[in-house]
């Protein structure tokens, strides 16, 4: 194999790595928090809300807002790190 | 000036604005037709992607919808939303850097197979039919109600509005328009929303204002006193719901891979120019959908709120019908309110028990809102401008498939290949032009099952798109015969299961006789499990994917132009 081919093989491994993370969080904020967990959490209180119900209609939405733009930030610096960047 | 008058104007203007930027944003290519050039910065991408996805349904009946829900409204919440981190993270970037123009291109070329392209274009036209059915209903409608025009006038002056920047500027024209339709839609989202919610809570941000405690009360937090009331009148506490865990698992789920599944969605990130812009803009359509989504569920409790005070009085004995507000016989008048004195005491009441007299409409909940709170009249035309704003640019994106799967993916890849681009451009044109047409038919005629089909939709979208595009892009060895046996079963289930509840045994549509207790509406997700195991089963035991597709699959890996070897 050729060294680009073994670069953009390492580069999809710590792609992957990465989804890995951010899509258990995805699952613990919305199925987890949201819905399997969501009576065990609303015996907690947070600002007025009970905390399983807070996850359910307003946190989960703002986690993903954050783990989208923490999947772009850090696949721009992956890009660089392999200088496949695009500018 | 009266509010039917300030209605005209604003939406008027509104119109006026379209109009302009499809005049200054025509295609003169199909590449600018069916991609908008792939030129369309990552803001822009993000603000018409938002525009796309979120349709009459989310602006006029959300909010409602939740509000008789209360917990389980999180399905449409979470389900909506939570789709958008999959496309950003498994979907889109690679899409991109595939390079061409439609979801059937991409199972066509990767699957190296017409038959996987011809059923993919198949499901890409029938959702797309379904979804837009309901678009050109919801432009009636506001028509109707808003502007006093009837119904059928109100769906030919969208569908003259929509043909003319679809058919003129195809994805460019239609990106350009959908920018200025979001900003109109979320400004008319946002006010009434403020407002309430500053009414009843103190707080600017309907967001904290939803868990904060009540302006006339200060040691009553609303979503207790939701609770409270919610119980005293027989219905289930606002933040608990009635459905069961696992079908509100299933139905989230099941949203959540159909919205990353639905082909004029994830069109959009074919028009950006480069890999990291497709990210970028995912991330930016979230943010732009959030700002909706995180509003309607406060709105829902507001809404509830001031309409159980409303009707209920504030020492829940029921309010006279005589002194009811203005609102109350205006919206009588539609038959969105309805009150039916039972117990002959001429007072209203409203409870999810027998001593319910009144029949609320889900949608008066966004509709009504201005009134509901007094507020001015400019917010009222606003809310009407804002309504067609939602509808319009949802269906022009999904004209713009139905349009581009005709003349793309059935004429020029598969049965005439040799015409010119220029004939082509015609093709798009004139499919644009006939679905407009049909779309517009099933608008002024509404098929009764409308609201049934829309299940179908993500349902079907969830058990053949969205497991084939991920297998396409994640394992390099999946196969024809995989893959298309995959979507087929999976199609296949999911539309038994939801034609067999829906349309042949409705009366059977319970709990007890469903498959594991999920609903027809969550039943996508088991669809799209049942694609993944047979796709695999099937691959394992036939040849892998040949080795320029597997070379194929590495190079949309890579934002690397070129793989050398």
């Amino acid at each position: 194999m050729s060294t680009s081919r073994i670069q953009a093989e390492n580069y999809w491994k710590a792609n992957l790595r990465l989804l890995l993370k951010l899509l258990t969080v995805w699952f613990v904020v919305s199925f987890g928090a949201g819905i399997l967990f969501v009576d065990a959490l609303n015996q907690f209180s947070f600002f007025g809300f009970k905390l399983g119900f807070w996850f359910a209609q307003q946190g989960a939405i703002y986690t993903f807002v954050v783990l989208i733009f923490v999947y772009v930030y850090k696949m721009n610096t992956l890009d660089r790190q392999f200088g496949v960047d695009e500018e | 000036m009266d509010v039917q008058q300030l209605t005209f104007i604003i939406v008027g203007l509104s119109f006026a604005l379209y109009i302009g930027i499809a005049l200054w944003a025509r295609a003169g290519s199909t590449n600018e037709f069916y991609v908008a050039g792939g030129g369309v910065p990552p803001v822009l991408n993000g603000m018409a992607t938002a525009a796309d996805w979120m349709s009459a349904a989310s602006f006029i009946s959300m909010a409602g919808l939740i509000s008789f829900m209360g917990y389980d409204g999180a399905v449409y919440l979470m389900g909506w939303t939570g789709g958008y981190v999959l496309l950003a993270l498994c979907l889109a970037p690679y899409l991109r850097k595939f390079g061409k123009f439609t979801v059937p291109d991409f199972i066509g070329d990767r699957y190296y197979s017409q038959t996987a392209r011809t059923v993919a274009v198949i499901c890409a036209i029938f959702i797309c039919f379904t979804y837009v059915a309901g678009q050109m209903r919801g432009v009636g409608v506001v028509f109707s109600r808003f502007l006093e025009v009837d119904i059928v006038a109100g769906v030919l002056i969208g569908m003259a509005i929509v043909f003319f920047y679809t058919v003129l500027g195809g994805m460019k024209g239609i990106t350009y328009t959908q920018v200025a339709q979001y900003c109109v839609m979320i400004f008319a989202y946002l006010v009434p929303a403020v407002f309430i919610s500053l009414m009843l809570t103190g707080h600017v941000l309907p967001q904290t204002g939803f868990g904060a405690t009540l302006a006339d009360d200060p040691n009553l937090f609303l979503l207790h006193k939701l609770d409270q009331v919610s119980l005293e009148l027989g219905f289930a506490e606002y933040t608990s719901g009635t459905k069961s865990t696992i079908d509100v698992f299933f139905i989230t789920f099941a949203l959540m891979v159909g919205t990353a599944g639905l082909p004029h969605v994830i069109v959009r990130f074919f028009t950006v120019p480069k890999v990291r812009d497709a990210r970028k803009s995912a991330g930016w359509a979230l943010l732009f959908i959030a700002v909706l989504y995180t509003t309607a569920p406060s709105l829902a409790a507001f809404a509830r709120t001031n309409m159980i005070d409303t009707i209920n009085g504030q020492d829940m004995q029921g309010t006279r019908y005589q002194a009811a507000p203005e609102w109350i016989k205006n919206w009588e008048k539609t038959g969105l309110i309805e009150w039916d004195d039972k117990n002959q005491d001429g007072k209203m009441f409203y409870a999810g028990d027998e001593r319910n007299e009144m029949l609320i409409d889900r949608d008066i909940m966004v509709l009504a809102n201005p009134e509901i709170a007094n507020l001015p009249a400019w917010v009222i035309a606003l809310v009407a401008a804002g309504g067609v704003a939602a509808a319009l640019s949802t269906s022009a994106g999904l004209l713009l498939v139905i349009s581009t799967s005709v003349s793309h993916d059935l004429l020029k890849r598969n049965l005439m290949p040799a015409i010119s681009e220029k004939a082509e451009l015609g093709y798009a044109r004139l499919a644009a032009a006939i679905a407009i047409i049909i779309a517009g038919w099933f608008g002024i005629h509404p098929p009764a099952f409308v609201a049934q089909v829309v299940a179908f939709a993500f349902g079907l979208a969830a058990s053949s798109f969205f497991p084939a595009i991920i297998m396409g892009i994640f394992s390099k060895r999946m196969n024809s015969v995989g893959a298309v046996s995959g979507m087929v079963t999976g199609m296949v289930f999911t539309a038994v299961y939801i034609v067999f509840f829906k349309f042949i045994s409705p009366e059977l549509n319970s709990a007890e006789h469903w498959l594991f207790g999920i609903s027809p509406e969550g039943i996508g997700t088991l669809g799209m499990l049942l694609n993944f195991t047979v796709a695999f089963s099937v691959a394992r035991f036939s040849s892998d994917a040949p080795e320029e597709v597997q070379r194929m699959v590495e190079s949309i890996r890579y934002p690397k132009t070129q793989i050398s070897n």
